[in-house]
């Protein structure tokens, strides 16, 4: 155990702990960018340089502003006024301990893991690259695949629900009578006149 | 204690944190960053069996991270986006109040 992981692992480890427990959600937001960085940190003393940008390019940069967009969009960035835990939140809190308790456990007792550190590996972007491009291919296709469903998912789930439907109301009208007139624009029109009048 | 074992305590530390909130905080929002955290648990650990364990240079936990962490970007944007969604049909994101399956 060398000094600059335990520095990392606690400041992880506090940022995480602020991120689940402050009333404020744009602080819990920026409690996860520092425990996401000091994620990345890790990875990096750990020696895995590429995940370890890639954790910062991908969740530093995009997640976490995501998640405050999130924030800001659903008005939930002002501290609320009652009770930010859920009713049975004592049972939440003593399951993650057993979890916890668990883990921990098999990981302190358990006699299979490895006790000598081995050297650093040699890993370069060329050797990354390389398996991607061949052994993992497959896998590599699957997530571009994946990720471009989840993109037009999520734009299609954000998406203004009163556009779409009026759209495909008309569309439906088209086939069996000719137009009824949009009755939004007419409301609209009607007042608008009402009070130049 | 080993440097693995470290890193095993760490990432179960991360996981109960990210657990715990997942579950107690009544904001839906905070249950995802929760999820969020558990997921970074979890590639910590392959990433600690990556680099302590037998065969380092195959880089097989390191390309299960790479994965994980963009199956990871994609849930978190279609979570978010069903949150905001959720949000301008209930005009609330607090999960205890979003009881009804037909809206």
């Amino acid at each position: 155990m060398s000094w600059p992981f335990i520095i990392i692992a606690v400041v992880t480890l506090f940022a995480g702990a602020a991120a689940m427990s402050l009333r404020n959600l744009v602080h819990c937001a920026l409690s996860l960018v520092v425990s996401l960085a000091g994620l990345a940190a890790l990875y990096l003393t750990l020696g895995a340089q590429f995940v370890g940008f890639a954790q910062i390019l991908v969740y530093v940069g995009a997640v976490a502003i995501l998640i405050v967009f999130a924030v800001l969009l659903t008005r939930s960035d002002e501290a609320p006024n009652q009770t930010v835990l859920a009713p049975g939140w004592f049972a939440g809190v003593v399951v993650s301990t057993v979890v916890f308790a668990t883990l921990g456990w098999a990981a302190l007792n358990s006699t299979g893991l490895a006790k000598e550190t081995p050297p650093v590996p040699e890993t370069t972007v060329k050797n990354i690259g390389d398996l991607l491009m061949t052994q993992y291919v497959l896998p590599l296709e699957a997530i571009g695949l994946l990720l471009t469903a989840a993109m037009i998912g999520a734009v299609i789930i954000a998406m203004k629900e009163e556009p779409l439907s009026n759209s495909s109301r008309s569309r439906g009208n088209e086939a069996t009578s000719s137009g009824i007139s949009e009755p939004p624009h007419v409301g609209s029109y009607e007042t608008k006149e009402g009070g130049r009048s | 204690m080993t440097p693995l074992q470290g890193c095993l305590l760490v990432s179960a530390l991360l996981f109960a944190i990210g657990f715990a909130g997942a579950v107690t905080r009544r904001n839906s929002i905070l249950a995802l960053v929760g999820i969020e955290l558990m997921l970074n648990a979890a590639n910590l650990n392959f990433i600690a069996f990556w680099r302590y364990g037998a065969h380092p240079e195959a880089l097989t936990g390191m390309m299960v991270v790479i994965f994980s962490i963009a199956i990871a970007a994609a849930e978190a944007a279609v979570g978010l986006a069903l949150i905001i969604a959720i949000y301008r049909h209930y005009r609330t994101v607090n999960l205890d109040e979003i009881k009804d399956l037909k809206g």
